[in-house]
Order: C-alpha cells, then structure tokens, then sequence
C-alpha cells in the first residue's frame, strides 16, 4: 500500500519530539488584551462589526459562565487554567482589504503550503485503494474555509458554492450577511447555557464556518476547513454553524493544527449541526494538534462540544473523527434523533501516545419513533498515555423501536498505558433494541515477529497492525482525509515500540 | 563456504538449555531436513536463525554467507534473505494479505537497493504465484490469515516464500494440520522454488513430509543436538525404529 | 423541592438514629470509637445522591431518610419470623438467623455446625475487648457511605472462620428476616475461609408477615484463602415496600475460585454492590445476578472487579427482566491494574423489558492499566424476540407461557452456574413463582 509506504518514511525522517506541524508563523497579529471580562467580550463583537443582537447574547453567555464550574468528571487530568492569562482574540494584521485570494499574507499561505492545504487548487491525491464501494473520484473538488487563529483568511470556490445555492462563509460574515439564518439556529443545539465549556465559547468565539445548504440541493463539493493555533498563548474559539435544508446534503470535512509550543494553549470549539427532513450531513475531522512534548510538557488542551440535531424525519448525522493530536482531548460528538426514521453516526479513532489524555465518546439521544444510531470506537493507548472511551445511549419513552449498535475496542501498545471504556446504555421502553461490545487488545509479540520475519521494521509492523485494527473506521472517511490519517496514525505512534 | 553455518550453537530460553551445541552447515542449492520428536529444539533453532526475541544464545556461531547472522536484527536477516515459514502463523485482521505482501516486498527491495514494484507489476505478480498455489483472489483481500483454515495459511506462507524470493527457507512444520491435498499444493509450492542459489531447511516430525519434498540431507535431532546426518534413506530407517535409537547417541 | 427537604431530613435523621441507637450497639473503647469515626464519614456524604458510583440510584431521592433502628423482638415477634424462616431454609442447609438484626440461637442450628467451622455472633466479637484487632478488621469500610453507616450502626451479625483445608460438606445460611414496620435494622458478617478450604455462604433476606416499610442494610467481608473454593449465593426476598441495601468486600487469594450468585425479586428499593479484588494469582470468579422487577420496584446491582495481580479469570453474567413500571440498573466495572498481566475477564449485562414503562440502565465499564489482557464486555437491552412468542404461541402455548418458557431460557444462562448445584432448582423456582404471579 502506497500510503503505507509513505507513512514509513515519513516516520523515518521524524524524531519523536518533532511534531511535524511544529513550526510558526512570523506575521503581525491583532490581539484582544489579555483575560476576559465583558470588555474582551465587547471588543470582540466590535471587532466583527457584530450587531446589537448578537453582543447581547455573547454577554448573556458570559454572565452566565461566571456562574459556571469546570466539570471534572471527565477522566483528564491537567493543572487549573487561568482564564484571565488568555488571549481570547489574535488576528492577523490586514495589510489592507482583500479582494482575492491572491493578497493573502504570502506568510500565511506558506503555512498553508507547510500543511500541504490546497487553497487554491484542487486536491488530487493518489494511490490510495478506494475504499470498498466507494467509487474512485480522482477530481474532487474541496472549497476550503481557512481559519488562523481566530479570522477566517480565505474562502475558496465561493462562485461555485453560490450557483449552488450553499452558503458557506465565515461565521462573523453570516452573522452580517444572514442574520435571519443565525439568529434562527445559533444556539439551538449547544444552548449557550449548555457546558462550561460551550458556554465560555458562546461568549468569545472568534470565527469559524456557517454552511446552509438550501432544500433539495446536493453540495457540489465537500466543504472544509482548517483550523490552525498560531499566536502564543491564545484560546481558540470558533463557532460552526451548519444546517442542512429539507433533502439537501453536505460533507463537511475538518483539520486541525497548531504549532509546537511549550505552554499548553485552550481550545474550546462549538460545533453545531441540523438536519431538516431528509436531510444528511457527514462531518470528518482529523485532529492532530500539538500533543505535548516526550515529557508531557505543552500541547493542546481541546475541550469541544460538537452535537448534531436530526430534527426532521428521515434525517442522518455522521460523524467521522481521528483524533491524534493535543495533549487533552474532552470531546463528544453526538446526536440527538429527534425526527422520526432518523439516524446518526459515530466512527472514531482515538490515539493517544506520550503523556496524551483523551476522553471522548459519543451521546445518541433517541427521541424520535424508528431511530437507529451506530457507533465504532477504536481506541489505542500507546506510552504513557490514558485513552477513555465515554459514551450514552439512551432510547426516550416515545422514541419507540429505537435501535443501538455500539462496538468499542481498545488497541494497549506497552504496559505503561491504560485504556478505559465508560459506556451508559439507557433504555426507558421496551421496544428499544441496544447492543453493545467491547474488547482489548494489544499488538501481540507474536505478530510484531512474524511482519519482522517479513523485513519490516518495528514501527511498521506497529503502523500496519493499528491501520488494520482501524480500519472499518478509516473507510467511513472521505478518501483525502483517509490518506492523511492513516500517515497520521503512524506519525502519531512514533516511539511506541521498542 | 556453506550458504549457512551454525557452529557450536547452545542456546536457552528463561534459564533452560535446549540447544545444546549444534552444529550444521548447508550449502545453496541442498534441501536439508532435520527430524527430531517434539522437544528436540528444532522450532528453536528456526526462531534463533531467523532472530526471534526470547532466547538467550551463550555460545556458538551462525554465518551465513560468511557474516554474523546473530549481530542482525530480525528485519535484517529477513532483508538478507532468511526467510520462516512459521508453524503458527499469526492473523492481522484489518491489514490485507495484498496489503501486507507489499509492505513485506517493498522493504525487502528498498533494503536491498531495489526499486520497488509498480502497483500493476506486483498485482500481475502476485495473482501469477497465488494461482499456481491454488489460492483465491478474494482471500487476498481478506485481513491477513484471517478466518483462514489451516491449509490456507499455509499456502499463505509459501505465496510470501515465492514473492520474496529468499536465499534461505526455513519451513517449520509445514505439514501440521494439512489433509494429503492440501499437502500436495503446498509441496509443489516449495519444490516449484528449489533452485541452485536457494538452500531449504525443512523441519518436520513425520517421514510423510519426505514424500513430497525429496531432501538432499537428512538430520536427525534430539536433545539439542544433530545426532545423525545422511541421505533420505535415513528416514526409512527412522520410519522403521522410530527416534528412541538416537536419544542417548553421541 | 423535594430534594431539599430530604437532604436535611435525611441528616437530621439519622443522626436522631445513631444518638438514639447509642446503647444497642455492642462494643466500647476503640469499637466505639471505630463506630464514631464510621459515622462521621457517613455524615460528610450523606446518603449517595449524583456521585457516579450511585448513578441510576439517587438514595437521597428514593429512600428519604434512615428509620429508626428496629427494637429487640418479642416472642411474638420470632413466632412470626420462624414461620418465614422456615419458608426460606434451603435444603441441607445450617441457619443462623437474625430477626430484626439480632441473632436468634433458638431459631438457629448452631448445634450442627461441622468441625472445622467456628462461629460467633458479631455482638460477642464486638464486646470481646480482647480481641479488637478482629473487631477492626470486621469494621472494615471503604468509601462508600452506605457501608460507613453500616459500620457504625451494626448490631449483629456473624463471625464465620473455617480452618484451612476442612472441606464443609452443609451450606452455611445466614437468614434475615425484618417482622417490624417502619424501621431500619443494620447487620454485619465475616467470613474467613482458610487455605484450600471449601465452602458454600447463603445469605437470605425476607420478611414476615406483616412487617412493612423497613429498611435493611447489610454487609459482608470475605477473606477466601489460596486455593480455597466459596460459594456465596444471596437471596434477596424483602417486602415489597422494603428499600434493601447490601454491600460485600471480598478478596479472593492465590488459585482460589469464588462463585458468586445474586438473585432479587422483591424489594421497593434494592441495590447490592459487591467489590471483589482477586488478589492472588491464578485466581478465578464467577459473578452472576438475576433480578426480577416489577411494580415500580427499582433495583440496581453494581459490581467492581479489582484484577490486582497477574493470570485471574472473572466472568460476570447479570440479567434483568423488568415487568410493569420497574427499574433496572445493572453496573460492572472490572478494573485492570499496572502489571496485572494475562487477565482473563468479561461481563454481560442484559436487559430484557416486558412492558413499555420498564426501565433499564446498563453501564459496563472497563478501565485497562495493563495490556497483555483478554479484556471484554456485552450489553444488551430489549423486548422478547416477537417471533420466538410467535413460534411457541403457533405450538399451543398461552401468550404467558410462552414469554415464561422465553424468559426462563434467557435468566438460564445465570442461573445454570450456581455451586452447589442443589441450590440451582430452589432459584428456579423462585423464578418461576414470579413469572406465575405476572399479571
């Protein structure tokens, strides 16, 4: 396998300390001051030109956030943050206003092109299998939504997007430009009262992406952005906002990167998804920020609400995620089936290696009659690491004939991390059919010689198990991010044998 | 100088000995057999060839080509051209067999200096081989031996055998769990591969292996040592007495 | 709010409970103290209310506030309890009764105690000043509040050690019977299992007739040496209105075998949590739980499986089969340490749910240290499978027989393991009682 091979020499040409997106960007920035107070908030609103409404519910969420306490349930442990030693907006400087994407800080772009982010070409990537039943597209087109740090710099294919009829922009440009779609669905999956977390993002986001996909229409091309932590010390906080009208679909596609750095830098991202009836959304991400160094020095601390409202009949929301990256990860993408026949998905990848700690699951609320949700976790502990799969399942008295398949393995590599599964499976009527499995396992000596025996090395005989052992996952990614995430896997488990 | 040369080997595993100085030298081109009842060490002596972890080597030597095989790791020896053809091989569920025999092939080639196949040269390749052992296209794209009966997965190691093209084999058991047809597949395979650079050790415990595959030397091992040497009418003369004869000799 | 008045109800309470209990708790000294200390743990949590090891059972909610302590029993009293005693006795087995947390020797067959096997009553152990390293021990706690209020509120009990090697041929019975209404009663037992020793601990809880209301909170602490085999089997048959609450502590040795069974049927409020480290290799557990809901009975059954050393095997199968408005809460948690190499553990929670009121939780969680494991876990929960009532209906069976034949194949798997073997059709029939009572 082609990607295979990259990935080894890839792996070849990394120390362990070296992460590959570990580089920075020398621009001027535009920063908020330090800590947060109703000031930061307001200078934010002012900032994106924002409309009376929309500071008004930034201060709400904020005043309520003060009430609010950290949950510690999760099973993370990291020092206290100091909120007031954040800087909660950093944009980069506008030399002057852009009209194309040609006048892009070249700085900036260059970041992209280290990322290996087409802006403004059409990603083409080869060699890999399809996979099964899924057909090979060799031009595929990516509109690609960039946000560094907290401004989004470029949208590409917005032309096409536009014949279309989908709106894909900036979240602070819809809140100018499409008031009547924010304010109709802004904070009516993630209230902002929902978590601290959620809550403190409400107040400060920054950017992000607003997609709406008008009814009856299949976006032209998968939709993407990529989120990059450049400044130091600064939270990023960006909004997502898609909803998907009656029959239409979308697939939205999600990287993440930041730069090595020894102080461990906040995120706190709001992700929120609708579906009208019939309507489908895919959402992938591949997450594979800064993790930390080998002694567990810096990295990200990734606590982020992502949720999905199937609220019409017949609608579906899949999430796909690979989470290699940061050095916590608190996440939980879930879906709420409150439409009738509706469905939801969720395909994970978990890796955690050095001193990572992750805690991520999945909720599927079932409400509505006829629903079914599926969820596949591989998780795999490498070093030092704890990797803990937390998830719900829970069928509401009227959700009747709700169904639940749920498969989470873990995958130990050594004997100095531990892998954890937390599952809650409630059923409140009889007609709900749950099922669910879980396994460990590790990669047995006996295999590591037997691809040895064959001529590999270690690390890719480690790189050739987990891909397999993460397989059924990997094929639910739309092929660009397979290829990315399958070197990501081996990258990530770099220093884990031997 | 012997394509192989073990001098003197003792070795142990967790403080127990189980060679106990063996010496045995093959040449390119000869099919050795070594025969010994279960016990005789001679799946140790296939593992410390072929460089698996575990065991503890006190004295001795094995050269081969006239280097120090024992100073390698695995991954070299197996670039090198050792190549097991293991009694138990192991299931990568998610990894495919056609996945697998690349990533194996093309380390073996990049070690080697090689260029590596093209993605249409080594398909061709592998679907040459894989029917001339009778092996389905679809189990190629099955997670390595898995779900694979017995039979298979043998197949499956001679299929890795002929792609890889070793030097040296080292068959241990081959013949366990495979039915007289099966068997025959698999025999063919590997004399298919005999040829005058290759040498073969094939390590059994029963004569009707030696049906199959006509070795040019026979061994007879017990207790950690080659107590006997000869043509293959020496396994006639095991088929007759068994290996009782040959514990207490040397 | 409900929740309010309850917390402070609940504490005012019970500390009116445990003043007002002062002189029925045996022992003096440092059990007196052991007991205070007890307490004051139990006070700082109150009865468990949102803390993740109590998820699906808010106690605070559910039981209110802890009844005063059930007074001494009158003769009346152990008539009625006699007759429940003997509806309850297993076969073969030796009794040794507690009516209203006292223990009862008339009601007892202390006399047929097999050599080898000592007993005292918790009171006796509690009082000997001269053995407080044994009264420590039996006041063991862990976190848990529940388990600090037992400590300080045990009145009786027993002591059970069996010397290594003496293979007891009779299950030993500890039954609980409740004859008084609107109060609570505490007990507390020990059982120490010598070195290849062999034995089998029933523990039954009932009431007698007419008793209503109460509370009853037990516990067991059990030491089962290398290579010795126990079996404990409890019973669990309160009255209806009874809220039920028993904890066990076990640790099982070196190439030891525990087989553990759990059975409740009746009970407003019941929960029994076990903690079972098997801390000896080679050790091995078999853990399996039935429980029978119906009315708006809610029952919960949490157990932690601690693999604290290398090459244990633990295999835990809970089944529930909740009718009507009940409530099921199955939890297992087995627990991996750093080093436990080879473990061999699994757990299957099974719901099956009769009626569209019924409610079940299940979480089964794993928590890995180690990774040289055979490490998984099921879950399931749902309806009977319409076309195999179909199939049994199409053969002539009543809809209700039918579902029984069906619910009796699915509680089979559990109950199908239980040591001593004679003790599998007692469970049995316990069974299929409450599936003749179905509505």
């Amino acid at each position: 396998m082609v990607a295979v091979q990259e990935t080894v020499e890839r792996v070849r040409r990394i120390d362990v300390d070296q992460y590959r997106y570990g580089f920075e960007t020398l621009i001027e920035s535009d920063k908020a001051p330090k800590g947060l107070s109703e000031d930061t908030v307001r200078f934010i609103s002012a900032k994106k030109n924002e409309p009376a409404w929309m500071l008004e519910w930034r201060l709400e969420a904020y005043r309520r956030w003060l009430t609010m306490t950290e949950p510690t349930w999760a099973r993370v442990d990291y020092p206290k943050i100091d909120y007031q030693d954040i800087y909660y907006y950093a944009a980069p400087k506008p030399k002057k206003t852009l009209s194309s994407i040609d006048e892009i800080d070249p700085e900036i772009l260059k970041t992209y092109e280290k990322l290996g982010i087409p802006l403004r070409e059409v990603a083409i990537l080869e060699g890999v299998e399809p996979p099964p039943g899924g057909e090979q597209t060799p031009n595929r087109k990516i509109a690609v939504d960039a946000v560094f740090d907290s401004v989004s710099v470029a949208t590409t294919f917005q032309k096409e997007l536009k014949a279309a009829g989908v709106i894909f922009m900036p979240i602070s440009e819809a809140i100018r430009e499409h008031p009547e779609l924010v304010q109709k669905y802004l904070g009516t999956v993630v209230p902002t009262s929902d978590n601290y977390f959620a809550t403190l993002n409400s107040a400060v986001f920054s950017d992000g992406s607003f997609v709406y996909v008008p009814p009856g229409v299949r976006c032209p091309m998968e939709l993407s952005t990529y989120f990059r932590i450049n400044e130091r010390n600064t939270g990023q906080f960006e909004r997502t906002l898609i909803i998907a009208d009656k029959g239409s679909y979308v697939s939205y596609l999600e990287g993440c990167t930041a730069p090595q750095r020894d102080e461990n830098q906040l995120h706190a991202a709001v992700v929120e998804l609708v579906t009208l009836d019939d309507a489908e959304i895919k959402y992938s991400t591949v997450q594979n920020w800064y993790p930390g160094n080998s002694e567990g020095k810096g990295g990200i601390y990734n606590f982020v609400t992502k949720r999905g409202d199937c609220r019409g009949r017949n609608s579906k929301i899949s999430w796909t995620q690979v989470e290699t990256g940061s050095a916590i990860t608190w996440k939980y993408p879930s879906c709420i089936l409150r439409g009738d026949n509706s469905s939801g998905e969720f395909y994970s990848i978990a890796i955690s290696n050095g001193f990572q700690q992750v805690d991520s699951g999945t909720k599927m609320i079932h409400l509505g009659k006829n629903t079914s949700s599926r969820i596949i976790s591989k998780g795999i502990a490498a070093g030092k690491s704890q990797n803990t799969y937390r998830g719900l399942v829970s069928a509401h008295r009227k959700a009747t004939g709700a169904r639940n398949y749920t498969a989470c393995d873990s995958l130990l590599i050594g004997d100095k991390c531990g892998a954890h599964t937390v599952p809650y499976v409630e059923a409140k009527n009889s007609s709900a059919t749950f099922e669910h499995e879980a396994t460990t396992s590790k990669i047995s000596e006996d295999v590591l010689f037997y691809c040895v025996q064959r001529g590999l090395s270690e690390q890719q005989a480690t790189g050739l198990v987990v891909n397999g052992f993460a397989k059924d996952v990997l094929q639910k990614l739309p092929m660009e991010f397979a290829v990315e995430a399958q070197k990501l896997i081996s990258i990530s488990l770099e220093g884990s044998v031997g | 100088m012997a394509l192989l040369e073990v001098r003197d080997l003792h070795v142990g595993i967790e403080g127990c000995e189980i060679l106990r100085g063996l010496d045995l030298a093959v040449n390119a081109g000869e099919v050795h057999a070594i025969m010994g009842p279960n016990g005789s060490g001679k799946s140790t002596l296939s593992h410390v060839i072929s460089g698996k972890p575990g065991y503890q080597v006190s004295a001795g030597q094995i050269l081969f080509n006239g280097e120090d095989l024992l100073a390698m790791e695995a991954s070299e020896r197996a670039t090198r051209g050792v190549f097991l053809a293991f009694q138990y091989p192991v299931e990568i569920p998610g990894a495919t067999t056609m996945n697998f025999l690349r990533a194996a092939l093309n380390a073996q080639r990049k070690a080697r200096a090689q260029t590596e196949f093209s993605t249409p040269d080594f398909i061709k390749r592998v679907r040459e081989v894989a029917n001339s052992l009778n092996i389905p296209q679809g189990m190629l794209k099955r997670g390595l031996n898995v779900g694979f009966s017995g039979g298979e997965k043998k197949r499956n190691e001679i299929l890795q055998m002929a792609l890889l093209e070793p030097s040296l084999c080292i068959l241990d058991e081959i013949d366990s769990g495979l039915d007289i047809d099966a068997l025959r597949i698999v025999a063919g395979g590997i004399n298919a591969l005999r040829s005058s650079e290759r040498a073969m050790i094939v390590i059994s415990h029963y004569r009707r292996l030696l049906d199959y595959i006509v070795p040019d030397v026979i061994h007879v091992m017990s207790k950690g040592q080659i107590r006997k040497s000869g043509g293959k009418e020496l396994a006639l003369e095991l088929e007759a007495c068994g290996y009782a004869q040959f514990e207490d000799a040397a | 709010m409900k929740q309010v008045v309850t917390k402070t109800a609940a504490g005012r309470a019970t500390d009116n409970v445990f003043a007002a209990a002062h002189g029925r708790l045996p022992g003096s000294g440092l059990v007196a103290h052991i007991r205070a200390r007890a307490f004051e743990a139990y006070e700082r949590a109150g009865l468990p209310q949102r803390i993740e090891a109590w998820k699906y059972t808010d106690l605070r909610a559910l039981m209110g506030a802890v009844l005063p302590l059930a007074p001494r029993p009158d003769a009346a009293a152990l008539v009625r309890a006699a007759a429940s005693v003997k509806q309850t006795a297993v076969d073969r087995a030796v009794k040794l009764v507690l009516v209203d947390g006292v223990f009862v020797p008339e009601l007892s067959d202390v006399d047929s105690l097999e050599d080898g096997v000592a007993v005292r009553s918790l009171r006796e152990v509690l009082e000997d000043t001269t053995d407080s390293a044994m009264a420590g021990l039996v006041l063991s706690t862990t976190t848990d509040a529940v388990i600090s209020l037992n400590a300080a509120m045990a009145t009786d009990g027993f002591v059970i050690t069996i010397a290594d090697g003496e293979a007891v041929k009779r299950p030993i019975q500890i039954v609980h019977v409740t004859t008084g209404s609107l109060v609570s009663n505490f007990t507390r037992s020990y059982l120490q299992l010598g070195q290849g020793a062999h034995a089998a601990l029933v523990e039954s809880f009932v009431s007698a007739e007419g008793a209503s209301g109460y509370q009853t909170n037990d516990a067991t602490i059990a030491l089962v040496g290398d290579e010795a085999n126990l079996s404990h089997i409890r019973l669990a048959a309160d009255a209806a209105d009874a809220v039920h609450i028993s904890s066990s502590i076990i640790a099982v040795g070196a190439k030891a075998k525990l087989d553990f069974f759990s059975m409740t049927c009746s009970g407003s409020v019941s929960r029994y949590q076990g903690f079972v480290t098997l801390t000896g290799e080679g050790s091995k557990l078999s853990a399996n739980a039935v429980n029978l809901i119906r009315h708006k009975q809610h029952v919960d059954t949490t157990m932690v499986v601690d693999h604290a050393v290398p090459h244990c095997t633990s295999r835990e199968k809970f089944r529930a089969v909740i009718d009507e408005c009940g409530r099921s809460v199955l939890q297992g948690r087995i627990v991996v340490r750093p080093g436990a190499q080879k473990t061999d553990a699994t757990l299957t929670t099974r719901a099956l749910l009769l009626s569209d009121e019924a409610r079940a939780d299940n979480k089964p969680e794993l928590e890995i240290l180690a990774d040289d494991v055979t490490c998984g876990h099921g879950s399931t929960s749902g309806a009977l499978d319409g076309a195999l009532v179909f199939y049994l209906r199409a053969r002539g069976l009543s809809e209700k027989d039918a579902q029984a034949l069906l619910i009796g194949a699915f509680l089979g798997e559990a109950i199908e393991e239980i040591v001593p073997e004679s003790l599998r059709d007692f469970v049995t029939a316990q069974t299929e009682h409450w599936m003749q009572a179905r509505r």
